[in-house]
């Protein structure tokens, strides 16, 4: 499939180019560390440590989808897991059992996940496609059904609670604050990321890109297919485990939600709209879903309609995901081509925006004039207050968005042809 | 026994409504290689419509209205969404109608809220047709075996007896022979989704009532539907409609008794420890039957796979 | 109605950059419960009944210290990793009272991470105003001093049902059905331990639990309890579960009583209508029909002209709203918790709904009337979804359980 095949092509790090290939990490380090001084709030650091316990997962389960070919529906399992039995481990240490500083917690999540991944990669990574994808959603629904009948390990519906100020102090921390729980998780995102980059650049990672994309070839190459995506899905699980014991850590407690079937759609929907062909589409994918679903949420009751939206009209026009979107424009800026796009893009731009608030307004106006209450017809909409009930208001955003799509239209073959230029070197190479 | 031949009753009714989903499932599956994850969601706009229509003009003409609309639907989701999709490859498929699933429930609670719909059978269905030992079987039930039954008479003869079906049952098995035999390939496939989806729609349509139209009411039902006909072989009637009433069957008499896990291990010799509160595997002696009916179809699916990809009746690998 | 504001990043991280704790005009009460999703029904109902409460009891009197109550509405989603999130902002907010109802499991959460919060943050502790969680270890086990618990718990409402269970010399045998966890256990064990103390003659000939949300037809269940013979049965279900199994008994031809906890409103009482009349009956605070005063019934025909297609679900929230606008005042601070949380326990309050409330200091469970109402279409005020069918009170067990045990061994605070 053309979409995912940008991982395998694009240049890894040479003996000769490891300086810039350190660039990147440098600089996402400097971020994580700069990032608490900017956004000091506890909130704000607590959407930071959900953002980065997110990316882990989703790039653990990029290893499968983006990686490895290999769709699964029941990917919190092994987070899940991890994470609760690392809220397990911490009550031991509360109680004086074991003797383990938080910082090495999140280690013990990933075997945990590696542990059962081994376990259930052992049967479901026979086959890839249908089969794969309906194993894993079978596994997910069996072990989110347990978490409620096994109440010693699960704690059933109310989950399993610890309290992660209870150990050995580390290095003087008892990481009772929020920013102390920052940095022990912006660590081990940094970690846990380069050790997935570094996977995908193995002999390993390289072939589970292979068995990706024909099966048949790797295997005349010599390659066991399903040995090679047992490996990467134990991976996988490793990592999600890890994500599991920083959940851990920062919410303390672990549920049911945290296996079941709405949590492994989610971080299917981020890394597909982040991109699943590239090593950072996840991380994206999961910065912006977390940021839709907390920020969006604050603002209007039918977020998770837009996010639906979205998803589909992603599936359906840019399957390479945002990142996918970004990354088409690196061969123009190559070329010194990119200026032929900046007119037509200076068009869209007003008719674009103007397209997408209209549509966010009608879908407002209707849901609002359908659900609200009598004596609260009155709502405010990017400003502007006005009855939901009459019509004008309605009309008015109908007829700014018939007229930014007539205008998307028009614009429209302006674009394909500046797009046409702009990609012209490429397709006489 | 009595009770046994009721719960055989009831179980054949869990079992043919799961049949109607499944049926045009499978269909859509074996034509198109795409596992329709939105079908349950389609099965639940049947309901709604359904409801919507029964409050202007009464349940009858909803029966024949809603699921035209739903298969309307249905085929212009395959025209305009999922043929667009179909040339990225099946994972993207398969996330797409996965997206589309959780569209389709959104769209639903955007215009209908988030309440329970007051869906009611028919006046004219509401008595008890007959009682086996004090137990009410009511009358709506009846119909809905003989809907269910009509249908999978009536679809056993299109693909048998016509020529739509002749190609169909053609395309099941040689989707390029039957291309370039100059069928309209993309047609069929249209054709097919759409009664397909319009099959889960009188499915949603007759359930709703009993079951209840709420916006939940498709993931309920929705991944059962995907593991019936994995079981039962992925592109094969038969072997829907046998693990449709499998898995029917399965849930209901799981739910009738009361089989603790606690008789079964006392049963093979272990001894039931005195005090459970501190053991580590006392969930397992407090477990019932009915506690994990709803998860046995997962199991069965799991080991399936595991043992025969093919699923019980298919012929084909996944 | 919430503003759809313009760019994403700006409103969010300007939002969250600014310090917390700026002075603040009103009030604010954050309201934790799920907005969107499949209990959203749930969470709106109760969001209305806050901000009319709000207004009505307490702005409309001049507020409490010269500030008036503010409800900030945030959507949990019912998630407890999502409520916790959302505690976070509200903290941030400067917001100090957190209500939360929907979900044990949430409230479990909360009350945790409440506790850790104010442990860790003496400067800037909260209050958790529970209105709807039932679950008993909430007061008990897990109980900590700044969770109030404004509803009756399961224990409490099953005292009071199977009071009037053992008044009823008909009922010889009792089913027991229930959602498998927490809760419903919880229900399952009280009336097992209940019925045993008041009627040891009562036959339970059935005590079972089904898997939560997870049961498409409940018509297995329904053959189960026919032919067990049963004279009654308790179900703790709630949402689908509820109308799923309710139907499913009903049209199998049961006509003995079904006590429920949870069967109305939010679309349950308009799907059962008149199938369900006389056979189901629900334990709960908070008369409606017939109202006790006019007070009350100007109260909710005011409620019901705001809110045309929401009904007084969940009455006790005007007991939060009052009660914590006398706490406030009586403190003398709307700042200093440890001080409101002592004004709270111990305080008696005459409810609007007829009722006398006591806040009980040992556990901070609010101990009040509990009532058997029925599902009925007669002599009904106040109807719930627009139906004609409502909850008319025909039994009252006057302050239940006042003096029942608690296991709660509550660390107080040096106030």
């Amino acid at each position: 499939m053309s979409t995912m095949e940008q991982t395998s092509t694009r240049s890894g790090a040479t003996a000769g180019s490891v300086l810039p290939a350190l660039v990147p990490w440098a600089a996402a380090a400097l971020l994580l560390i700069a990032l608490p001084f900017v956004f000091q709030t506890g909130s704000s650091l607590t959407i930071m440590n959900q953002m980065a316990i997110t990316i882990i997962f989703a790039l653990s389960y990029n290893m499968l989808l983006g990686q490895g070919g290999m769709l699964s529906f029941g990917h919190a399992v092994y987070m899940g897991l991890g994470g609760f039995f690392c809220v397990h481990i911490m009550n031991w240490v509360e109680y004086d059992e074991l003797y383990l500083p938080l910082p090495l917690l999140p280690l013990f999540g990933g075997l945990f996940g590696l542990f059962f991944a081994v376990l259930i990669g052992s049967f479901s990574t026979r086959r890839a496609g249908t089969v794969f994808a309906m194993i894993s959603l079978g596994v997910g629904e069996l072990i989110a059904a347990c978490s409620i009948i096994i109440v010693a390990f699960f704690g059933g519906e109310e989950g399993v609670s610890g309290d992660r100020t209870m150990g050995p102090e580390f290095a003087g921390l008892d990481f009772a604050s929020q920013q102390e729980v920052y940095y022990l998780t912006a660590a081990w995102l940094l970690l846990s990321a380069a050790a997935m980059y570094l996977f995908s650049r193995t002999p390993i990672g390289r072939i589970a890109n292979a068995v990706r994309d024909n099966e048949e070839r790797a295997e005349f190459l010599g390659y066991s297919q399903r040995h090679v995506r047992f490996i990467s899905f134990c991976a996988s699980g490793f990592f999600a485990g890890i994500a599991g014991g920083l959940f851990a850590i920062n919410y303390e407690i672990l549920t049911e939600e945290n296996l079941n079937l709405v949590t492994s759609g989610g971080i299917l929907l981020m890394a597909f709209l982040g991109g699943v062909g590239f090593f950072i589409g996840p991380i994206i994918g999961a910065i912006v879903f977390t940021l839709l679903q907390t920020v969006l949420g604050l603002y209007t009751e039918i977020w998770a309609l837009y996010v639906g939206v979205l998803f589909v009209l992603t599936v359906m026009f840019f399957p390479a995901g945002l990142t996918g979107l970004l990354a088409i424009h690196i061969q123009p800026i190559r070329t010194g081509k990119i200026g032929y796009l900046y007119a037509p893009y200076a068009k869209m731009f007003l008719p674009v925006i103007a397209f997408i608030l209209s549509a966010a307004a009608v879908l407002e106006i209707l849901f609002h004039a359908r659900h609200a209450g009598v004596g609260e017809e009155e709502m405010t909409l990017f400003w502007f207050t006005f009855n939901s009930q009459s019509a004008m208001p309605l009309i008015v955003a109908l007829a700014i968005l018939a007229g930014s799509f007539y205008l998307l239209r028009r614009f429209a073959p302006e674009l394909r042809e500046a797009w046409d230029e702009a990609s012209h070197v490429e397709s006489r190479r | 026994m009595s009770l046994v031949l009721v719960n055989l009753l009831d179980g054949l009714v869990t079992g043919l409504l799961l049949f109607m989903l499944c049926s045009g499932l499978t269909l859509i599956f074996s034509m198109m290689g795409v596992l329709n994850f939105a079908h349950a969601s389609f099965y639940m706009l049947g309901a709604y419509f359904a409801y919507q229509i029964s409050t202007f003009v009464g349940f009858w003409p909803g029966l024949i209205l809603a699921p035209i609309i739903v298969g309307v639907a249905g085929a212009l989701v395959e025209r305009y969404g999922l043929r667009r999709v179909h040339k990225y490859g099946h994972v993207p498929e398969l996330i797409f109608t996965f997206g589309l699933a959780l569209l389709i429930e959104e769209i639903v609670q955007f215009f209908w809220g988030k309440s329970h719909m007051a869906f009611e059978a028919p006046d004219i269905l509401d008595f008890a047709a007959f009682s086996i030992a004090g137990n009410a079987f009511p009358a709506y039930k009846v119909f809905m075996i003989f809907i269910a039954i009509g249908i999978f008479l009536v679809l056993l003869y299109i693909l048998t007896k016509t020529r739509v079906g002749m190609v169909i049952q053609a395309a099941l098995s040689y989707p390029e022979t039957v291309q370039n035999l100059g069928h309209n390939v993309p047609l069929v496939f249209m054709g097919v989704f759409g009664v397909g989806t319009a099959l889960a729609g009188v499915a949603g349509v007759i359930a709703g009532p009993v079951l209840g139209t709420f916006p939940g009411m498709a993931v309920v039902l929705g991944s059962i539907v995907f593991v019936t006909i994995v079981i039962g072989g992925l592109g094969s009637l038969w072997g829907a409609l046998f693990a449709s009433l499998i898995i029917g069957w399965l849930q209901t008499f799981a739910a009738a008794y009361n089989v603790g896990m606690a008789d079964l291990l006392t049963a093979i010799g272990f001894e039931k420890p005195i005090d459970l509160s501190e053991s580590a595997v006392r969930d397992l002696w407090t477990l019932t039957l009915p506690q994990v009916g709803p998860i046995l179809p997962y199991l069965l699916m799991v080991l399936v796979l595991a043992f025969r990809p093919q699923g019980l009746f298919g012929k084909r690998e996944t | 109605m919430k503003k759809l504001a313009g760019a994403l990043f700006a409103a969010a991280f300007a939002g969250m950059a600014s310090t917390a704790g700026y002075a603040a005009d009103t009030i604010k009460i954050a309201f934790i419960d799920p907005l969107s999703g499949p209990f959203a029904a749930t969470g709106n109902q109760g969001l209305a009944q806050y901000k009319f409460a709000a207004d009505e009891l307490v702005n409309k009197n001049g507020g409490v210290l010269g500030k008036n109550f503010e409800i900030v509405a945030f959507d949990n989603k019912i998630s407890p990793k999502e409520s916790l999130i959302q505690l976070q902002v509200a903290i941030d907010q400067g917001i100090r009272f957190i209500a939360q109802g929907n979900s044990s499991g949430v409230a479990n959460a909360l009350t945790d991470a409440i506790n850790k919060h104010n442990r860790r943050n003496p400067d800037k502790q909260v209050l958790f105003l529970n209105y709807s969680a039932v679950d008993p270890a909430l007061t008990n086990k897990k109980c900590n001093f700044w969770h109030f618990r404004f509803d009756a718990n399961a224990d409490i409402k099953m005292d009071a049902l199977t009071d009037v269970i053992a008044k009823n010399q008909d009922i010889k045998k009792v089913y027991l059905i229930g959602q498998d966890y927490s809760f419903g256990k919880a229900v399952a064990a009280a009336a097992v331990k209940f019925l045993g103390d008041k009627r040891p003659d009562i036959e339970i000939v059935g005590n079972e639990l089904h898997p939560i949300g997870k049961v498409k037809d409940f018509t297995p269940y329904a053959r189960k309890i026919m032919s067990s013979g049963a004279d009654a049965m308790i179900t703790g279900n709630w949402g689908a579960d509820m109308v799923g199994l309710g139907k499913a008994v009903l049209s199998a031809g049961f006509k003995k009583p079904i006590y429920t906890y949870y069967a109305a409103a939010d679309g349950i009482t308009k799907t059962f209508g008149a199938d369900g009349k006389g056979a189901l009956k629900l334990v709960g605070e908070g008369q409606l029909n017939p109202p006790v005063s006019d007070r009350a019934k100007a109260y909710a025909m005011a409620f019901k002209e705001k809110n045309p297609n929401v009904d007084i679900g969940q009455p006790r929230i005007t007991n939060v709203i009052e009660m914590l606008a006398r706490a406030i005042n009586d403190a003398g601070s709307d700042t200093d918790m440890v001080k409101i949380a002592y004004a709270l326990e111990g305080m008696e309050h005459d409810s609007i709904w007829g009722s006398k409330i006591k806040m009980r200091t040992d556990d901070h469970q609010a101990i009040q009337n509990v009532h058997i109402l029925a599902h009925t279409d007669e002599n009904v005020t106040h109807d719930f979804d627009n139906s004609g069918f409502g909850l008319v009170a025909e039994t009252t067990v006057e302050m239940a359980s006042a003096d029942s045990a608690t296991t709660c061994k509550m660390k107080r605070p040096k106030s």
